[in-house]
């Protein structure tokens, strides 16, 4: 089943910014769909016309079937959406933004206070409930966003940079919930600047880049089509008279040093030719994570 | 039924919103109407002649329960709706199911609250000063309701407008406190010269406070008719009009 349908998806800003042009995508009942481009590549105006906030200019969108220039309010009661910035009001009490959001969803008080203290358990937020927003520190403002998204069980859960200024730990904990939210079955549309996220989460990639999508292919296949990866080695020492004819490398310090691996050689032939130096190798890495490798490329195209 | 407890929810937190901050929303403006009672109903008062065989003062509280139920009523959703769209919590109700005749409906029950309990406590102040009797109960409860609505309404379509804290109290200075002086609280508009008359008769607030004074005294300086139906008509206009806005993103969606 269809959730998301997108096609020939313009906007124009009043100030004439064409954030979007010409945007065709799909999303299916089950998607796990990362959404990449630079700052200010046109994420968040897309997901904010799926969500009511920005009004397009041009095109249509279909979700769960429903066109939205239609009867946008019966899409919006599935739709839950973890906005890019803080939009709540910090003076209010935890509880309350949460509970005020299920009752704008339609949710009786009671049934909303149950949602809200079992999400709030599960994101660790159960005792600042009485607390307001403002006392929360950042990431847990986050995560106060995430409940009041899910309060009223959506189905197609939108997530704009959910994890940034989220610590490593709770980063991890937070992948842990999308995962299982996502295999119970809720459609999950995020945005994210850490590439390793969309690797780790997302079945799908967008990547648009100035308003236009420039990528639309599932993860994997994403990741086997990056034909080259470079790797940083460290060695106990580089030798002066150390050549390798036929790679792209460079000597970053006499412990370091890197090399760009392409389809014409491997890095087993790399390695061999160091040992024949007598350099010892005491790590290996990639710079950078494959994706971030694909995006750095295609932003440089 | 979405629409019911989404109704609920919004007015009960602009009531809950105003009443917890009551030492800015409530007691300010019972205090000035106290003042007018004491300066102009009690020391300039007692040198005026009755009008229409009533007292200055009780002339008076008819204007003054209206003058704070209209500025009570257009201050509430002004100031409540502007700053939730400047925080941008307004974008909660955006991605909501909530229609936007809830929406509106909410934040002016709000409103709708405020001017009338802000009213009734300058009412309850004026006991202190001069006794009343009423003299139409449902045209007085008329006329503070729709009035109420109405300026509930004014405040709502002026946040929409607004961009920044400053254009809040610009339609609320420079047009709202004129008209309502020259509408007819502090005198009959029969005592003026035929030419302010006439031009009294363009100023919209002159209808709500000459309908709301004949509900309590019993005589009025235009038609109680003419009043109900320029009320309804302007009332009419102005949920029209903010739905219309509303609809189309003005001010609110980018
Ligand atoms: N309200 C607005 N009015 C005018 N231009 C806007 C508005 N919002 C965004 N833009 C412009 O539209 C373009 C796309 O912005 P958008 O916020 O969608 O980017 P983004 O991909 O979400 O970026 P980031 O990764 O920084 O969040 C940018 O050029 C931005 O300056
Ligand atoms: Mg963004």
């Amino acid at each position: 089943m269809q959730v998301i349908s997108v096609k020939s998806l313009e906007k124009i800003y009043a100030n004439g910014v064409r954030a979007l042009d010409c945007v065709d995508f799909e999303m299916k009942k089950g998607d796990f769909l990362g959404l990449l481009g630079a700052n200010g590549a046109g994420k968040t105006t897309m997901i904010s016309i799926f969500t009511g906030t920005v009004n397009k200019t041009a095109g249509s969108v279909n979700i769960f079937g429903i066109d939205i220039d239609k009867d946008h309010n019966s899409a919006k009661k599935k739709i839950g959406v973890v906005p890019q910035e803080f939009n709540f009001n910090i003076f209010e009490k935890v509880i309350d933004i949460v509970v005020q959001q299920a009752g704008y969803f339609g949710i009786p008080r009671k049934k909303a206070l149950k949602n809200a203290e079992k999400l709030l358990k599960d994101l660790g937020l159960w005792s600042k409930r009485n607390n307001p927003a403002k006392e929360l520190s950042g990431g847990m403002k986050r995560r106060l966003m995430i409940v009041r998204a899910l309060v009223h069980d959506p189905k197609l859960l939108i997530l704009d940079e959910p994890t940034a200024g989220v610590d490593v730990e709770l980063r991890h904990s937070m992948w842990e919930y999308l995962k299982k939210l996502n295999e119970s079955g809720v459609t999950i549309l995020l945005t994210s600047h850490y590439l390793e996220e969309i690797e780790e989460l997302c079945n799908d990639v967008v990547m648009i880049k100035k308003g236009k999508i420039v990528i639309k292919d599932t993860v994997s296949h994403v990741l086997k089509s990056i034909d080259e990866v470079t790797y940083v080695i460290d060695v106990d020492k580089v030798k002066k008279t150390f050549v390798a004819h036929n790679f792209v490398y460079k000597i970053i310090d006499e412990n370091t040093l890197e090399v760009r691996i392409t389809q014409k050689h491997t890095l087993n032939e790399f390695l061999r030719i160091l040992d024949r130096n007598g350099m010892m190798i005491s790590n290996l890495r990639p710079k950078s994570n494959r994706l971030e490798q694909l995006f750095l490329n295609i932003l440089n195209a | 039924m979405l629409s019911w407890i989404s109704y609920k929810t919004i007015a009960r937190k602009e009531i809950v919103r105003f009443l917890r901050i009551w030492r800015q929303t409530l007691l300010p403006p019972v205090i000035t109407q106290t003042l007018y009672f004491v300066i102009f109903g009690a020391f300039i008062g007692s040198q005026v002649r009755d009008i229409n065989g009533v007292s200055y003062m009780a002339f008076l509280v008819p204007g003054l329960v209206m003058m704070a139920v209209i500025n009570n009523s257009f201050a509430n959703v002004v100031s409540s709706f502007f700053g939730s769209k400047f925080q941008k919590n307004y974008e909660e109700l955006m991605v909501s199911p909530t229609p936007n005749r809830i929406v509106v409906a909410g934040y002016i029950s709000g409103g709708v609250f405020r001017g009338l309990l802000v009213g009734f406590i300058v009412f309850l102040v004026s006991i202190f000063f001069t006794q009343i009797e009423i003299y139409n109960l449902p045209i007085v409860f008329l006329f503070v309701l729709l009035t109420s609505i109405l300026f509930s309404l004014a405040g709502f379509i002026n946040a929409i407008f607004s961009k920044k804290f400053d254009d809040i109290s610009i339609f609320s200075n420079f047009v709202l406190i004129p008209l309502t002086y020259f509408g007819g609280v502090f005198y009959s508009i029969k005592s003026l010269p035929d030419f302010w008359q006439m031009a009294s008769r363009l100023n919209p607030i002159l209808y709500m406070i000459d309908g709301f004074r004949y509900g309590f005294h019993g005589f009025n300086d235009v038609s109680l008719q003419i009043s109900l139906l320029v009320i309804i008509f302007l009332t009419a206009f102005l949920l029209l009009f903010a739905l219309y806005l509303m609809k189309k993103g003005i001010g609110l969606k980018a």
